[in-house]
């Protein structure tokens, strides 16, 4: 007996440290990234080309107060104060925040997409609810970011900071207002140094923007905005970088300038994009009419197809005519047609032989339910080059809103084409055809993950030339995972490809006249 | 009949699949052990399925789903290196299929499982045997199948350590034996680079909560005939619910309670050979499915150098 417990108190500790061995502990992808350092601060940025604001000055910023008036004194005595003693929670927003406010606040939205991803559930008639904005938090909560609502939300966003930070950049430069810690040796800079000036602070314009554009794109997620808001500003303040009059000019700028944008939003015929029954059967007989196979929605119980009007919503880049004359695609093959028969063939092969390579190009590019769509996965591909290039605050909402503006527009065209040709899925035609991922419940020509890092692809290019190729091959990546996940056929996905690229170049012709270059 | 515990094969299983979570064959569920020297082999067939399941606590089911199966085809193995310690293996063969919708199945093998079981005390008085058994094991997948598919994936892609330990009385030929496992499992890293549970996160590796396996199983054990009556509980120590109308992930909060039996018969005539039968019922749980679950197995036992 006593032997056995001497051999267990001797077991017990190996098995202990066989246990403790394995540290779950993850580092996420920008969980160390060091703080922000412009190789160049873009100071002329002012002059740069606006997408809504009629000019940097449309919404005026007063003058920053005097450094020598006792109210300036006193805001320069709260960083000190507050410097004093740090806790650990002071020290690890100060450094979350220092990575760059464009990115946090992208990577912010990009969770509340993820988060609101997910396709309704049926009513016990088998219709379906669809979400209310003005009752956001009732089921089905608002919105159910899908890959176009995603695209629209990551644009008006992404082009409101842009425009605001031009604004900003206007008046930096206009007062000349340098850092509290320039103005004030003993303010400690917990960051490093620069010789932007700092009124009215940038970081307070990303904040103010996404409060009022979140307002509208996730109205029930009004608390975790907020909070990540006042942590964001109390960050700047802490760091040293801002007084606190920065942060209350930067914000009301943001704030304004977003106003612009939330009334193109609430113009923009994205609240009518469902349709209505009518216009579905409609849909569906025009198809019909033209002797072809009309999509049919594959889950059970049967669902309106998403957002069948969102091809007509507002552009960024181009206006309707433009779109229907120059980019969209032309007819898909017939559904009776001997090719449409070959490579419905070719999808089969494709579901019946996956290997796992395959596989884990359909996972990687997948970006289905609960995931930041396929337009997220762009922006955290652009993030991840972007700070290695180190742009200024306002070079990073610039590149943002041309990636997202193209997003949002390749969305426009692959929605116009998927409900103007009303293309069946392949598992529709052959019931064989089993799929490596969820089939998407809209029609398939063209291929939204094709269009969409078309599009992306193109214009990161032009950003980042020496990763053009790699975009490219990420894109043709995502293009043919959706044929190897047996979802689409190799043309839904070579014609997006070729259609996201027309896109991309709208915005490729803005961004070489914006005067950013 | 004579108590006996030795000749033929002693392993009885337990086989469930909670959105294949616990898909290992769990050879090390009960208190029997082989003799010194003494080696069997089998295989078992699994049959699990449901067609209902619970999303986060509520229950529903999906008509884009049907009825899910998961079958599999295991080989296990046991050997005495003495009377009272024992190694146990085991190697299954999983594939999964939807009834309807469109979601492919997927196949491989799953993960390999080895146990050493350690009888540690055992007291007898009049009728009356007690019996304190330890274990100890670790599984880890054998092939690089799909974990992010649930609920099609054949596994969930962590290694996984487990320590249990086990209380066997036995009165004559009626037997009860508690059990109660705590399974450490690994991270495990999907084909993606971020994904969202209750928030987002930019990287491709899951933080796999732990997991706990109580047990409570009775019946009789003869000479040629055991059967049993089984209450099994898997809980997961963490993870979250899946979101109303939302996709399963590998890091759900898993439970299940589990009913079930097992009987084991070995051939009078041929007391190498064994063949066993069993079924479990999951009554309840939260974020799995409530499978109901048969399997048939056949074994060979027989004694390697004996003296």
């Amino acid at each position: 007996m006593k032997k056995i417990f001497i051999s267990i108190f001797i077991l017990m500790p190996g098995v202990g440290m066989l246990f403790s061995s394995c540290s779950k502990e993850i580092t996420e992808s920008t969980d160390n990234t060091a703080a922000l350092t412009p190789v160049n601060n873009d100071i002329n940025a002012g002059a740069w080309k606006t997408i809504m604001l009629t000019s940097a000055t449309e919404f005026s910023v007063p003058a920053p107060i005097s450094t020598a008036t006792p109210d300036y004194i006193a805001q320069i005595n709260e960083i000190k104060s507050l410097q004093q003693d740090l806790n650990s929670e002071e020290k690890r927003i100060v450094k979350y925040w220092s990575a760059g406010a464009v990115l946090r606040w992208n990577e912010i939205l990009r969770e509340l997409v993820a988060k609101h991803n997910v396709p309704p559930y049926q009513n016990p008639d088998g219709t379906y609810p669809a979400p209310n904005a003005n009752n956001p938090l009732a089921y089905p909560l608002f919105p159910f970011s899908n890959p176009p609502y995603a695209s629209r939300a990551y644009a008006y966003v992404s082009a409101a900071q842009y425009d605001a930070l031009v604004a900003a950049w206007y008046h930096k430069k206009l007062y000349n207002r340098a850092a509290p810690y320039n103005i004030d040796p003993s303010v400690q800079s917990l960051l490093p140094k620069s010789d932007l000036p700092s009124y009215p602070s940038e970081d307070a314009v990303i904040a103010g923007v996404n409060i009022e554009m979140l307002k509208l794109l996730f109205p029930g997620d009004q608390d975790f905005i907020q909070q990540k808001a006042e942590e964001h500003k109390r960050a700047r303040i802490i760091s040293g970088g801002n007084i606190r009059s920065d942060i209350e000019a930067g914000e009301a700028l943001g704030k304004a300038v977003a106003q612009k944008f939330v009334v193109r939003a609430r113009g923009d015929r994205a609240g009518a994009a469902g349709g209505t029954p009518a216009i579905w059967a409609q849909m569906e007989t025009d198809c019909i009419n033209r002797g072809e196979t009309p999509w049919i929605s594959l889950e059970y119980p049967k669902r309106p197809g998403m957002l069948c009007l969102f091809g007509k919503v507002k552009s960024f880049l181009f206006d309707s005519l433009t779109m229907v004359s120059q980019i969209r695609p032309g007819v898909p093959y017939s559904t009776a047609s001997k090719e449409f028969k070959n490579e419905t063939e070719e999808v089969l092969f494709y579901s019946q032989n996956a290997s796992r390579e395959r596989m884990e190009i359909v996972h990687k590019w997948a970006d289905g339910v609960g995931t930041v769509t396929p337009p997220g996965h762009w922006n955290a591909i652009a993030a991840e080059d972007f700070i290695k290039q180190n742009f200024s605050e306002v070079r990073w909402a610039r590149n943002m809103a041309l990636l997202n503006m193209s997003l949002m527009d390749a969305g426009i065209v692959c929605w116009d084409a998927k409900y103007t040709y009303f293309n069946p899925r392949p598992s529709q035609v052959d019931s064989r055809i089993k799929t490596l991922t969820g089939v998407p419940n809209f029609p398939s020509y063209i291929s939204g993950h094709s269009t969409f890092s078309g599009a992306a692809a193109t214009i990161l290019g032009h950003i980042i030339p020496e990763r053009a190729n790699a975009y490219h091959r990420m894109a043709e990546e995502a293009s043919i995972s959706r044929l190897y996940g047996a979802i689409h056929y190799r043309s839904d996905c070579e014609r997006g490809l070729i259609t996201g690229k027309k896109v991309g170049n709208f915005a490729v012709l803005r961004a070489k006249k914006d005067g950013a270059e | 009949m004579k108590k006996n515990f030795n000749k033929a094969l002693k392993l009885v299983l337990v086989f469930t699949i909670i959105f294949p979570v616990t898909g290992i064959s769990q050879t090390e569920m009960d208190a029997i052990m082989m003799n010194k020297n003494q080696f069997c082999t089998g295989l078992i067939y699994d049959r699990s399925t449901w067609d209902h399941y619970w999303e986060g606590s509520y229950k529903r089911n999906n008509e884009n789903l049907g009825e899910v199966s998961t079958q599999s085809l295991i080989n296990m193995s046991a050997y005495g290196i003495t009377n009272n310690l024992n190694v146990m293996a085991g190697a299954p063969y999983v594939w999964t299929k939807a009834s309807a919708g469109t979601l492919l199945g997927m196949k491989g093998f799953q993960d390999l499982s080895i146990f050493i079981k350690w009888k540690a005390l055992t007291s007898s008085f009049g009728n009356n045997k007690v019996s304190l058994i330890v274990l100890g094991g670790v599984s880890t997948p054998l092939s690089n199948y799909v974990v992010d598919f649930l609920p099609m994936s054949i596994g969930m892609g962590s290694t996984n350590l487990t320590a249990k330990t086990m209380l066997d009385y036995q009165w004559k030929n009626f037997t009860v034996t508690g059990s109660a496992a705590f399974i450490q499992r690994s991270n495990n890293k999907l084909d993606r680079d971020s994904y969202y549970d209750t928030e987002l996160h930019l990287t491709n590796e899951v933080k796999m909560p732990n997991a706990s396996q109580l047990q409570l199983r009775t019946g009789y054990r003869g000479k040629y005939i055991i059967a049993e009556a089984l209450l099994t509980k898997w809980t997961t120590l963490g993870g979250f619910d899946i979101s109303k109308n939302n996709m399963p992930f590998p890091s759900n909060r898993m439970n299940a309670t589990m009913i079930g039996m097992n009987i084991k018969y070995t051939l009078k005539n041929l007391t190498n050979l064994s063949l066993l039968a069993g079924t479990n019922y999951t009554v309840a749980g939260k974020n799995v499915g409530q499978s109901k679950a048969f399997n048939l197995g056949a074994f060979y036992a027989f004694y390697v150098n004996k003296k």
